[in-house]
């Protein structure tokens, strides 16, 4: 299972809380460079597997190895290649961008020329140089990510682990982040890993693993998780969703799948369909839309709930 | 890792505690104010009813209850500000900054280190200024004339010995915070604990007529920080007593109940469990 340029390796890896299982017999690998995600609904177990990987829970049975370290027997090496950014900020709102820096820097060993140089070239990158001296209290949510981001990078670690990285973060300041991730990988070609629930920034990795309840669903590059569906999806808004379902599945010869005041039918040639429901029950028709199977498809399929599901309950 | 960047990280996480400190200020108000009030309040209230202990005899002049109350109040200073720094341990884990640092390549004992390290240091700026600034205040009427020894030697070895007591009731404070996943828990421990802790150890009255009291008070680890400071005040002039151990007694015990109570923290801290992550 082990390979030498791989970043992360789990092999077997299970955890409970008391009695709850939270993880199951979790295997899987992240080969070094590359952009990582781990993409599940909320208690699907992807933030236990990221405080194991981050060394804050210990490994209760499997292995788990981060640049060829045991992080149950190696901590303390596993740490100096990990740079994390958790979903609860971990800088200090009373301190100043810059303090926040330099204390991290100096935990990880870091310190004068050295620390100054690499804070000046991180607050410049994430654009944050005129905000050095503000306390991060005053700071908005995105650029708070942003120092987050700075503090978890300082140290040029070989890994990257970023959990539900956008949460609270409004649309244009999430692009923002991501495009900041793009170019930490161009430059200096660290490994990413993310646990996210949103589709939209799992599509962007460059492999996934999918995990449901412990488990893991599937793993691949996303492309083919999708392609490994066949059909297209057609999605249809009605007026009276109700008394018009019937109509389009007797029509499409589908069943319908209900989330919201949508009507999701898997068709094999959705351009026809979406002409046929047209034609037939266009006056009921608000909206219609075409799409090839999405990571939410793929997560049904194989589990029979939606990725959304679970945070709703 | 090495001794270095052991000593670096410390000195970071202390720099930080200097620095929050530094931005509150209403944390100076209460670990100093409050202290201070007492002593001038408490002494004027009680200086009639107060019974002066044995050991007193042998001043020159009788013992006053504010000038017996007065290492009593820098060692509450030094309590208060133990219990300020080591509550916000509580609060770094929730706010996620302790995961932060449990997350980096340091030796735990850093986290206790450093913290043991900033709230020292608090405390004895401020328990000091307050042994220097005390006596001071019979100038305006707010105390009675000490007859404390005010040489240099005598005061760098007071401060020494207030430093160490710093330490202990910062790692006690450690010990007690580190568990703990909620401030209102700390609280009611320090209603609890701390602060009879600090009223029965000769700090607030001698206590030695005897009885259970007395044994309480003995078995106070805190009564030696109390005696020690007292006699360093006074440059070993005052007779061994029940309620006032001699000073290599007080030494000893206080020595090794605050390498206890550090050994026990840095043991606590070593321990990964599921209560360190947010």
């Amino acid at each position: 299972m082990t390979s030498s340029d791989s970043a992360v390796v789990a092999h077997k890896v299970s955890h409970t809380y008391g009695r709850a299982p939270a993880l199951d017999q979790v295997s899987f690998e992240i080969p070094g460079g590359t952009f990582f995600g781990l993409l599940g609904p909320n208690g699907s177990g992807k933030t236990t597997l990221f405080r194991l990987l981050a060394s804050l829970l210990p490994v209760q049975s499997g292995t788990l190895t981060v640049g060829g370290h045991s992080v149950a027997t190696n901590p303390a090496e596993v740490r100096r290649l990990l740079g994390v950014t958790f979903q609860s900020p971990a800088v200090d709102p009373r301190l100043t961008v810059t303090e926040n820096l330099k204390c991290h820097g100096q935990i990880y060993g870091l310190g004068g020329a050295g620390l100054k140089q690499r804070t000046n070239m991180l607050l410049d990158r994430f654009e944050l140089s005129d905000r050095s001296r503000a306390l991060v209290g005053s700071l908005s949510g995105g650029l708070r990510r942003r120092v987050e981001l700075a503090k978890g990078l300082l140290h040029s670690p070989r890994v990257l682990l970023l959990d539900e990285p956008s949460t609270g973060l409004d649309p244009a300041a999430r692009r923002q982040f991501w495009d900041l991730i793009r170019s930490q990988r161009q430059e200096e070609g660290t490994t990413v890993v993310v646990t996210t629930h949103l589709m939209e920034e799992a599509e962007q990795c460059e492999r996934l693993v999918l995990l449901d309840s412990g488990r893991v669903v599937c793993e691949g590059p996303p492309a083919e998780l999708q392609a490994s569906l066949d059909g297209q999806r057609l999605s249809v808004r009605c007026h009276n969703t109700e008394s018009t379902q019937a109509g389009i599945e007797q029509l499409l010869q589908a069943k319908a799948r209900v989330t919201g005041d949508s009507l999701q039918f898997r068709v094999p040639d959705a351009a026809g369909a979406l002409k046929q429901v047209m034609d037939e029950l266009g006056a009921d028709v608000i909206s219609a839309a075409v799409s090839q199977p999405s990571l939410e498809d793929v997560f049904l399929e194989r589990t029979g709930r939606g990725l959304q599901q679970e945070e709703e309950a | 890792m090495n001794g270095s960047e052991l000593v670096r990280g410390s000195f970071a996480l202390a720099w930080r505690e200097l620095l929050r400190f530094f931005r509150q200020r209403t944390r100076v108000v209460g670990a100093v104010m409050q202290p201070v009030l007492f002593w001038i309040l408490f002494g004027a209230g009680l200086s009639g009813s107060f019974q002066s202990p044995d050991w007193a005899k042998d001043l020159e002049q009788p013992l006053t209850y504010q000038e017996y109350f007065f290492p009593g109040i820098a060692v509450l200073i030094v309590l208060f500000t133990a219990i300020f720094s080591t509550i916000s341990i509580i609060e770094d884990r929730k706010e996620g900054f302790l995961q932060g640092v449990l997350a980096a390549p340091v030796p735990r004992s850093v986290i206790v280190l450093g913290k043991v390290i900033g709230g020292t240091t608090l405390a004895v700026i401020q328990a000091g200024l307050f042994l220097l600034v005390g006596p001071l205040l019979s100038f305006v009427g707010l105390s009675p004339g000490l007859q404390i020894d005010f040489s240099v030697t005598q005061a760098l070895m007071a401060g020494l010995f207030l430093t160490l007591i710093a330490v202990e009731l910062t790692a006690l404070g450690f010990v007690i915070a580190w568990p703990m996943n909620s401030t209102q828990g700390y609280h009611a421990v320090m209603s609890v604990v701390l602060m009879p802790m600090w009223l029965v150890s000769g700090a607030f009255f001698p206590g030695d007529q005897g009885g259970w009291l007395s044994w309480v008070i003995r078995l106070n680890p805190l009564t030696y920080g109390i005696s020690g400071l007292r006699r360093l005040l006074y440059a070993g002039q005052l007779p061994v007593s029940e309620s006032l151990p001699s000073l290599s007694v007080s030494l000893t015990v206080t020595a090794v109940f605050t390498l206890l109570c550090f050994v026990l923290s840095v043991r606590l801290v070593a321990r990964p469990t599921a209560n360190n992550v947010t």
